[in-house]
């Protein structure tokens, strides 16, 4: 082999092994979203990496930014989560409650059967809107690291707080409020 | 028919009637459990023990024991879940890249393999042209030093 043939064949291996690790970087990066709530409970507000997704309670779709100038309150749950269960009333009150005032609760039905969804929220009452997120994309777009998470985004599509696990005690959900309350000022 | 003839068709007979029955019964779990993946921990349900991969295990038997066949229920599955739950890709559409990579990669790896053996093999030759030549010089210049010292 010629040495131009060589060096070539070297340049090519270089640039497969660099092109490998960037992507390798960009995958490590773009999967990092436990930074994510960090990052809003820093008080940083990053912004809520869109989505759209198919309904559950309904046909058709959901597209996150479509609710953009509405403070939402994403909720990431599955039926099998045994937390879920137990803050599941508090988010129904917390969408009849202030749906009036521009307020809206959405479900993400992470990584499980629609049909055990739909029993979950006959059972528990739930008549906020929910999403099906089987694959887990968005969840781990999120960076959630386990179920149920919430976040509370503002009228601007940014993050104000995180929480990681039920929302099952009264600092939970005063926690909540007050971060829906900071959302509708922004 | 000669009596060879009829013991070859006999013995693919015998080994052909089984696998035709195999294809046809109902699935295993356990098989079908080695070729899908839990979304969330993302190895085999086999080896999984998380809260959907076990809900997938339920599931995968519930519909065996409906009498559904196995690409029904990873069709069920891929439905729910997304083409990730399949450990093997589908072989058309995107997923036959997945095949197709390895294979154009083998070709590629051949032809250069082949190449680099051509070359090196034509090398030697030269090589080996190049001492014969030297060996014939060598017998040229041995000639002429016993033709000088005559």
């Amino acid at each position: 082999m010629g040495y131009r043939a060589r060096l070539a064949a070297q340049g090519a291996a270089i640039g497969l092994v660099a092109l490998l690790f960037i992507l390798l970087a960009w995958s490590l990066l773009h999967r990092d979203g436990g930074s994510l709530a960090a990052a809003a409970n820093r008080g940083e507000r990053p912004t809520a990496p869109d989505f759209t997704l198919d309904r559950i309670d309904r046909d058709g779709k959901l597209t996150l930014s479509s609710l953009r100038g509405k403070v939402v309150v994403v909720n990431y749950w599955a039926s099998y989560c045994y937390p879920c269960r137990a803050e599941a009333p508090f988010l129904e009150d917390v969408w009849r409650r202030d749906r009036g005032r521009d307020v809206v609760v959405l479900g993400v039905d992470w990584q499980d059967f629609r049909g055990d969804a739909r029993r979950f929220m006959r059972r528990y009452d739930v008549s906020f809107p929910v999403v099906h997120d089987g694959p887990g994309d968005v969840g781990f777009d999120y960076g959630i690291t386990g179920l149920p998470e919430t976040y509370v985004i503002d009228r601007q599509g940014k993050v104000v707080e995180a929480f990681i696990g039920a929302i099952n005690t009264d600092e939970d959900r005063a926690r909540l409020r007050s971060a829906i309350a900071d959302a509708h000022t922004t | 028919m000669s009596v060879r003839g009829f013991v070859v068709l006999a013995v693919v007979l015998a080994t052909a009637v089984p696998a035709v029955a195999i294809a046809d019964g109902p699935p295993n779990a356990a098989d079908l459990e080695s070729e899908l993946v839990c979304p969330t921990c993302k190895t085999t349900l086999d080896q999984s023990d998380s809260p959907v991969a076990q809900r997938m295990k339920a599931f995968v038997r519930a519909r065996i024991a409906a009498g559904d066949s196995e690409q029904q229920i990873k069709d069920a599955l891929v439905d729910q879940f997304g083409e990730g739950v399949l450990a093997r890709p589908p072989r058309g559409g995107f997923g036959a890249l997945a095949w197709a990579f390895p294979l154009a990669a083998l070709g590629v790896g051949a032809v250069a393999v082949a190449f680099l053996v051509r070359a090196w093999s034509r090398r030697r030759v030269v090589e080996a042209d190049e001492a014969r030549l030297d060996s014939r010089l060598e017998r040229l210049v041995d000639e002429e030093l016993a033709r000088f010292d005559a």
